[in-house]
């Protein structure tokens, strides 16, 4: 595999992006004109855990851009839909690869084009510093499965130049059992956060007393545990030990969601937690404190223009 | 008669003008502001809006300054009760002693202090304009029934609630004053943490379908805890929350316990949502939404300390 395109230059967009490039010739979509010429004309700097810059070519334009083996759509679940219709009729010899959180990313995107598809979630995160410079700040791998006219061999041919890359990545037969682990973990720590306004700390882990907010996450977590047994997932990690474990880490992480409420930009609850709910729903498990979060963070967002 | 409003802040004040237009009332007030308590010493005690009334009493810091008071009125905000009782218990001591506070909780605190204690619950509101003036919002009743476990004799309350009415403040006697109190309990607790938690005012929280669900999914947890200790509410708290919905009630009225999240000032969580979780979980009665709520806005509130 030699040729890449990422398609979205977020913090998740960038730091493939400019990782690949050490290993392959890497394209990137961008929304903006402005930053495709940025990367065209100083490359994609990573800092932090890593310390690179790779050349790229970029562009608004899908046609304007070589021929990919496999598209990354690295946005938010938020804009995968424009993002998928933009990439229609575009790179049909290319398999694509989703990485948003939540649930049906693929069927998305599968409604926009005939790619084979390949379904992955990512723990890794960093910060944005400018249109060309991502911070890699947590570490943590990349799971890749097979989705659509895909097989396990070939999500082992992604984790494989991923790793070979710099970056950790897995792959997996099945992904469902990890994807569900950490829609759960996700949609629990999001929505959390984005209500108090806590970064996901030793709070979210104390269960000593009755109030005790790591009473509310278990139970949340518990929701999400029964609506995976219902649509017949074994989960992969228990989310609750996840989440003990991330609040050990030392040092404060702010979830997505979190930034983006103090920035007052929507958040990614529909995809989400919105996507937990509606699985629920479908396998038939009542989910009311989820539907409440749920509720809470979309009304949080609707205060926005008040 | 003696009287001492233990916490002279907006309600408390509205009680001691009150009371100190009667000739037969000696009223004292103990407040831990010293501005406040410099003013209403120095140039009495001033209402306006609802009312206008002077009025000349005494104030202190220190509890020891207190003579023996046949009556206290106990009108902190909840989360104060505790220190306050303490400090001031040694004047009533063969007195009686009321709370017209926010939540429940408070006449357990209050008991373990005095022997005999009312229970009372005030709609009357306003705020604090300026050091000895007080701005008084809405007028209202007060209900005081003797507290069961540490009960004042009724003839005792009859004569506070006898006091109050004559001074201004419509008052009732009632041997069991725990329906008005959990009627406003599950009011308070179904709307004021909705509107902290999503910066929305009462009559938008009400006009998201979703959002209104919610609101009737912890009124409904809280008439289930009032149910179990055969409480009758004196009416439907759903009723309430239409009626303040209205846009000439208080459609644009940002809950108390937004306006204190807004200052980052401890909200009263723990004695109205903490409250009914409490009596529920040692009632045996679930209250998954109010445990989840407590939580959330008590998160809200750690985040201030980081």
């Amino acid at each position: 595999m030699t040729r890449v395109c990422i398609a979205g230059a977020g913090v998740i967009g960038s730091l493939l992006a400019g990782h690949l490039a050490q290993v392959c010739e890497v394209s990137v979509l961008t929304r903006r004109d402005a930053h495709a010429d940025a990367l065209n004309a100083e490359g994609q700097r990573v800092s932090g855990r890593s310390d690179l810059t790779s050349r790229v070519v970029a562009s608004t334009d899908p046609a304007a851009l070589p021929e990919p083996e496999l598209v990354i759509l690295a946005c938010k679940g938020t804009d995968l839909e424009s993002l998928a219709a933009r990439l229609e009729g575009h790179f049909a010899g290319a398999t694509v690869m989703t990485v948003q959180n939540g649930l049906g990313a693929e069927e998305i995107v599968g409604a926009h084009g005939a790619w084979p598809l390949l379904s992955s979630v990512t723990f890794m995160s960093g910060t944005r510093h400018s249109d060309t410079h991502v911070e890699y700040i947590l570490d943590t791998a990349t799971w890749i499965g097979p989705y659509r006219d895909t097989t396990p061999a070939d999500a082992h041919r992604v984790a494989d130049l991923i790793v070979a890359s710099g970056l950790k990545a897995e792959a997996f037969d099945d992904l469902r059992p990890a994807q569900w682990s950490k829609l759960i973990f996700n949609a629990t720590v999001n929505a959390v956060a984005a209500l108090t306004e806590l970064p996901h700390d030793f709070h979210f882990a104390q269960v000593e007393q009755l109030g005790d907010l790591g009473n509310l996450v278990r139970d949340l977590v518990d929701e999400g545990k029964a609506a995976a047994a219902a649509a017949g997932v074994e989960l992969w990690e228990d989310p609750w030990e996840m989440n003990v474990l991330a609040t050990r880490r030392g040092h404060r992480h702010y979830p997505s969601m979190l930034e983006d409420v103090e920035a007052h930009r929507p958040t990614e609850i529909e995809t989400i937690t919105g996507s937990l709910v509606r699985e629920a729903q479908r396998a038939g498990v009542p989910v009311p404190l989820h539907t409440a979060l749920y509720r809470l963070v979309k009304a949080k967002e609707a205060s926005y223009s008040e | 008669m003696k009287i001492c409003i233990v916490g002279c802040g907006a309600v408390g004040s509205l009680f001691a003008a009150a009371l100190a237009q009667l000739d037969d009332v000696e009223v004292w007030a103990y407040d831990a502001s010293q501005p406040h308590v410099d003013a209403i010493n120095a140039n009495g005690l001033t209402l306006s809006g609802a009312g206008d009334v002077h009025a000349t009493l005494r104030a202190t810091t220190d509890a020891a300054e207190l003579p023996p008071c046949d009556f206290g009125i106990v009108a902190t905000k909840a989360m104060h009760t505790g220190a306050a009782i303490a400090a001031t218990a040694h004047a009533f001591a063969g007195g009686c002693v009321a709370t017209v506070q926010n939540g429940i909780g408070n006449e357990e605190v209050i008991a373990e202090h005095v022997e005999r204690v009312i229970r009372g619950t005030t709609f009357p509101a306003g705020k604090i304009l300026e050091p000895g003036h007080v701005q008084w919002d809405v007028r209202g009743d007060t209900t005081l029934g003797p507290f069961e476990p540490k009960p004042a004799p009724f003839a005792e309350v009859e004569r506070l609630a006898d006091a109050c009415t004559r001074g201004g403040m419509p008052t009732h006697a009632v041997p069991d004053a725990r329906g008005p109190q959990w009627r406003k309990v599950i009011f308070n607790a179904a709307s004021n943490p909705i509107g902290a938690l999503t910066g929305l005012t009462h009559g938008r929280v009400c006009e998201r379908p979703d959002l209104r669900a919610l609101v009737s999914g912890l009124i409904a947890e809280g008439k289930a805890v009032a149910a179990a200790q055969g409480i009758e509410l004196d009416s439907d708290p759903e009723d309430l929350i239409d009626h303040a919905a209205k846009p000439e009630v208080a459609y644009d009225h940002k809950a108390s316990m937004l306006q204190d999240v807004e200052a980052r000032r401890t909200t009263e969580i723990d004695y109205l949502n903490g409250g009914i979780v409490r009596f529920g979980h040692e009632l045996g009665v679930p209250t998954p939404l109010n445990e989840a709520i407590w939580a959330l806005v008590k998160g809200v509130e750690q985040s201030w300390l980081q």
